[in-house]
């Protein structure tokens, strides 16, 4: 039988503002245990919680970009549940009324076409604290620093069939919410994290198959993997004569497989009620407005501008602004040196391999966008060639000036002098007699020979084309 | 000399006829020698009360005049205090000390009053009659075999024995003025969102509100003026301009529309003696100029059992964080987390506490949601049209605290007979509506309370009607013979 795979995701984002979502303890990560943390953190007797208007400004700058709904009034909830680090033993968060109501977000899929995932809705929570379960001796430990760092879920509707898809959903957001400056997107450290609802079904069957949510899903690739092993895992099931159960299952990324945590029967009844402790939030247009006028241009657009403005390849475009840092910095070499394509072909090439192999982030790169549009602007002007040009980049990387400094340091100066080359040229000829005979006696393939002496005598940098020019014409005059 | 009203201290102090501290050792005299029989305190606080009154001294003399400035008053054990025990009645909580103060403690403690200590309770202000406290019941100063009612039992009790000129209270469905009646003292529930409820522990959020107990209704206003105001760290908390709830005190009472409200009067079970302590009240209020007439409240009779699932959804929720993992009780060796979990709570909790968990775990389950909790939010909507129309004819309603007497320790086994005890008093936290009682009457040499329920922020409204029939009669100066 032919199977469908059916995929939901649920995203968490944590929102990168100052303060917690419902105190004025800092949401900064790294601190020690438990110093980050105030009373309401705490859930003190007699704590109250307040709605920190940067996390509804941030929850309400993610509905606008997937063209969303917000919701005029929306209500926060408690998710009531026991657990050593959930403080108040509920969570609150937004279950009838979430802030952000339907959306859609495009992806592009493998073949090129575009998809529409339709979102189903986002909403606001507080984070839980963490369990700590090493060095404690039979003992856990608890750390509410995280407890209160403003969460924003993102739930997407069951229209993704494949962990390719799931993936490609997953880093369209992930851009998004880095674009809209409104979460760190550290994966590592949990500010991006991703629940997966994955269920089959025979392929032309309308109805949905049961599904397993899949947990621990901390990294694109687990993702991808943790899908595609539950994927199978469900054929095999079915196909043996078993049913599927609704159980939430853990990804163990080390075993490359899932593992049942809990089935429905065990599930908790939330009991959700709306707080009492917090007023409906009222989002009225003037705050929309004031929130869509902070936007900044979004992926699609930027990629389109870039196909626009810079002649870019819709691909080109689509890599260069992949990140908003990326896409700033692209923009800002291209402007330094009036060169567009070269330019991208740069940042995608040379500086990116470096950026890769030298594990830095864009931000902290040894050569900035004003370095990098100085190098290019030379081989625009043929002070250098392309060859050339990147012995200059690997020494600007390595700390050793700009472009300029560089090159003259280094007296990697491309000769463009047409009596030096012809000069160069002479020599070679006379140096290689036999060569120059065989050549002249119809042996074509030798020019190349010719090309590399010149080359080789002037240490690569004299002008290709100029040495093309003038060898062909010695040589066959 | 305790039979001073706090009012009365306020401009003896400020006339430097006595000092704070003279006055605080006095009381904390009288609260040694006399609150063994009546077991009102929890925590009394003579050294702190102390060093607070010589600050206040201290200010008297650079001729300050904050509102309370050197006036003793006690808090109920509800209000979080910063490095004092606050329990709030429960063993739960009986090794917590507050990290930091209710908006309500900074607020009185910045208007110069002098804390004596904390106020006995219900355990987490859950019941009627201050029986359900863990440090044991509190006694009615006017029958020490009766109770205070409660869950403000202590605060009334202390202030009725002229332990301490006021206290505070919280009131979720009477938890003020049920224990006003019974003792004999004058008390306010505010406006819901009058008085910040940061640091209040919580115990029904959407129905709870702090209030000030006390002889007088002049006394409540001069202390409510000190706790009332907008507070940020409470998103129900009103913001509004700031008010002076004394300024209505001597307004006449020349064409005020009371209301009567019919079914508060009809209920089987409204004590016979009682009604004619009221009808007795009434004759004065019209000998001043007011004006009577009946009103409905068709859908009251829905407020007892609206509140009874509303109350214990949001407690069930509101104690979850009662868990023994970070502060308070904690069993013995717990060998994992449910036996931790279940432990701690089974044997932190009280069994009027359980009760309203379970109660309130139940109302929010998935499939009885519906039926149950949201069809009481609907209730209240219903319950406060009723008030919204009673309220376009007059200006006040009037009606009993209470249908009967303080009655005896241990006479209420049975939770719903217990729970009928507040079936005049829960619509108006239904409704959030400001409403208060005060002395109106003896029998057997037991006060009665009459009640008064204003208009949203009416409290200056309630307390001049209030203020004006304490000018007519006397019931609100008289204390327990054991402890006059």
């Amino acid at each position: 039988m032919e199977w469908e795979t059916v995929i939901g995701l649920e995203i968490h984002a944590q929102l990168n503002t100052v303060s917690k979502i419902f105190s004025g303890a800092p949401t900064a990560y790294g601190a020690e245990p438990n110093r980050q943390a105030c009373p309401v953190d705490l859930g003190m007797p007699g704590v109250l919680p307040v709605l920190n208007q940067g996390a509804v400004e941030r929850a309400v700058m993610l509905g606008l970009a997937i063209n969303a709904e917000i919701t005029p009034r929306s209500v926060f909830a408690r998710k009531n549940y026991f657990y050593p680090d959930l403080p108040k033993g509920y969570q609150i968060s937004q279950f009838e009324l979430p802030i952000v109501g339907l959306g859609h977000l495009d992806i592009e899929l493998e073949d090129g076409t575009t998809k529409r995932i339709g979102v189903t809705r986002a909403h606001l929570e507080e984070d839980a604290g963490k369990s700590l379960h090493e060095g404690f001796e039979a003992m856990t430990g608890i750390d509410l620093n995280r407890a209160g760092t403003p969460l924003i879920e993102i739930v997407s509707e069951p229209e993704l069939r494949s962990a390719k898809e799931a993936v490609a959903y997953m880093k369209k957001l992930h851009s998004l919410v880095r674009y809209l400056d409104i979460c760190d997107g550290n994966m590592q450290e949990g500010s991006f994290r991703c629940d997966a609802n994955v269920s089959i079904r025979p392929k032309g069957q309308t109805e949905f198959g049961t599904r397993a949510e899949l947990k621990n899903l901390n990294s694109f690739r687990f993702v991808e993997r943790a899908i595609n092993f539950e994927v199978e895992r469900q054929i095999d099931v079915i196909e043996s004569g078993g049913t599927v159960v609704q159980e939430t299952r853990l990804y163990d990324p080390d075993r490359d497989e899932t593992r049942s945590m809990r089935s429905k029967e065990e599930a908790n009844d939330y009991r959700y009620f709306p707080d009492p402790d917090l007023l409906p939030l009222v989002v009225d247009s003037a705050f929309i407005e004031t929130v869509r006028e902070k936007l900044p241009e979004l992926p699609d657009a930027k990629r389109a501008r870039f196909v626009e403005q810079y002649g870019l390849s819709d691909y080109d475009a689509g890599v260069l602004t992949a990140t908003r840092e990326m896409g700033d910095f692209y923009e800002a070499v291209a402007a330094g040196c009036d060169a567009p394509k070269l330019a991208a072909n740069w940042v995608m090439g040379e500086f990116s391999a470096a950026l890769n192999r030298s594990e830095v982030e864009l931000g902290e790169a040894p050569v900035n966008a004003d370095g990098l549009a100085g190098l290019i602007a030379r081989i625009q002007d043929e002070t250098i060639s392309g060859k050339i040009a990147k012995e200059v980049f690997e020494a600007m990387w390595n700390g050793e000036g700009d472009a300029d400094a560089v090159i003259e340091a280094k007296g990697l100066k491309q000769i463009t002098d047409t009596g030096a080359i012809d000069a160069i040229i002479d020599e070679v000829m006379a140096n290689n007699p036999q060569q120059l005979e065989q050549y002249r006696g119809g042996k074509d393939k030798l020019f190349g020979f010719f090309v590399g002496q010149v080359m080789k005598a002037t240490q690569g940098k004299a002008n290709p084309a100029q040495v093309n020019e003038r060898l062909k014409a010695k040589l066959d005059g | 000399m305790a039979q001073e009203t706090l009012s009365g201290w306020v401009r003896k102090l400020q006339a430097r006829e006595i000092s704070s501290r003279e006055l605080t050792q006095l009381y904390l005299d009288r609260i040694e020698r006399l609150d063994p029989e009546l077991n009102s305190f929890i925590t009394v606080t003579a050294e702190q009360a102390l060093a607070q009154a010589d600050a206040a001294d201290a200010r008297l003399a650079q001729g300050e005049q904050a509102p309370l400035l050197g006036v003793p008053i006690a808090q109920k054990d509800i209000f979080c205090t910063e490095g004092v025990r606050t329990s709030c009645g429960s063993r739960m909580l009986d090794p917590f000390v507050s990290p930091y103060n209710a908006t309500v403690v900074e607020r009185m403690n910045a208007a110069g009053a002098v804390m004596l200590g904390k106020t006995n309770m219900d355990e987490f202000a859950m019941g009627s009659s201050n029986e359900t406290s863990f440090y044991g019941p509190v006694r009615n100063p006017w029958d020490t075999g009766r109770v205070p009612g409660g869950s403000s039992g202590g605060s009334a009790a202390a202030v009725g024995a002229r332990l301490v000129p006021g206290a505070t209270g919280t009131d979720t469905g009477g938890s003020i003025r049920q224990p006003a009646a019974f003792c004999g003292i004058t008390g306010l529930k505010p406006t819901y969102g009058r008085v910040s409820r940061y640091g209040m522990i919580a115990f029904a959020s959407s129905l709870d509100q702090g209030g000030p107990m006390a002889a007088t209704a002049e006394d409540c206003g001069r202390m409510l003026n000190a706790m009332a105001g907008f507070d940020e760290r409470d998103s129900t908390s009103v913001e509004r301009p700031a008010e002076d709830f004394t300024a209505g005190l001597n307004q006449d009472l020349k064409g005020l529309r009371i209301g009567l409200p019919t079914e508060f009067f009809g209920e089987a079970g409204l004590d016979e003696r009682v009604r004619g302590v009221i009808d007795a009240a009434i004759e004065v209020l019209k000998g001043r100029g007011a004006e009577v007439r009946e009103v409905g409240l068709p859908n009251s009779h829905l407020s007892v059992p609206a509140y009874y699932v509303v109350a214990p959804a949001e407690c069930s929720s509101n104690l979850a964080r009662f868990d023994g993992v970070r502060y308070g009780y904690r069993c013995e060796n717990p060998e994992d987390l449910m036996d931790l979990y279940t432990r701690s709570r089974g044997e932190g909790f009280g069994d009027e506490v359980k009760r309203r968990i379970m109660v309130g775990t139940y109302v929010l389950s998935a499939g009885y949601y519906d039926a149950y909790y949201l069809k009481a939010q609907k209730v209240r909507r219903i319950i406060a049209d009723d008030f919204r129309r009673a309220f376009a004819d007059v200006d006040v309603l009037l009606a009993p605290t209470t249908p009967e007497l303080p009655f005896a320790l241990g006479a209420k086994a049975d939770p719903v007979s217990m729970y009928l005890s507040d079936i005049y008093t829960i619509a108006a936290n239904l409704a959030g509506l400001p409403a208060m009682s005060l002395p109106a009457g003896e029998i057997d040499g037991l006060p009665v309370g009459l009640q008064l329920i204003g208009n949203y922020f009416d409290e200056a409204r309630l307390l001049g009607v209030a203020h004006q029939y304490q000018q007519e009669t006397d019931w609100h100066t008289r204390v327990p013979a054991a402890f006059a």
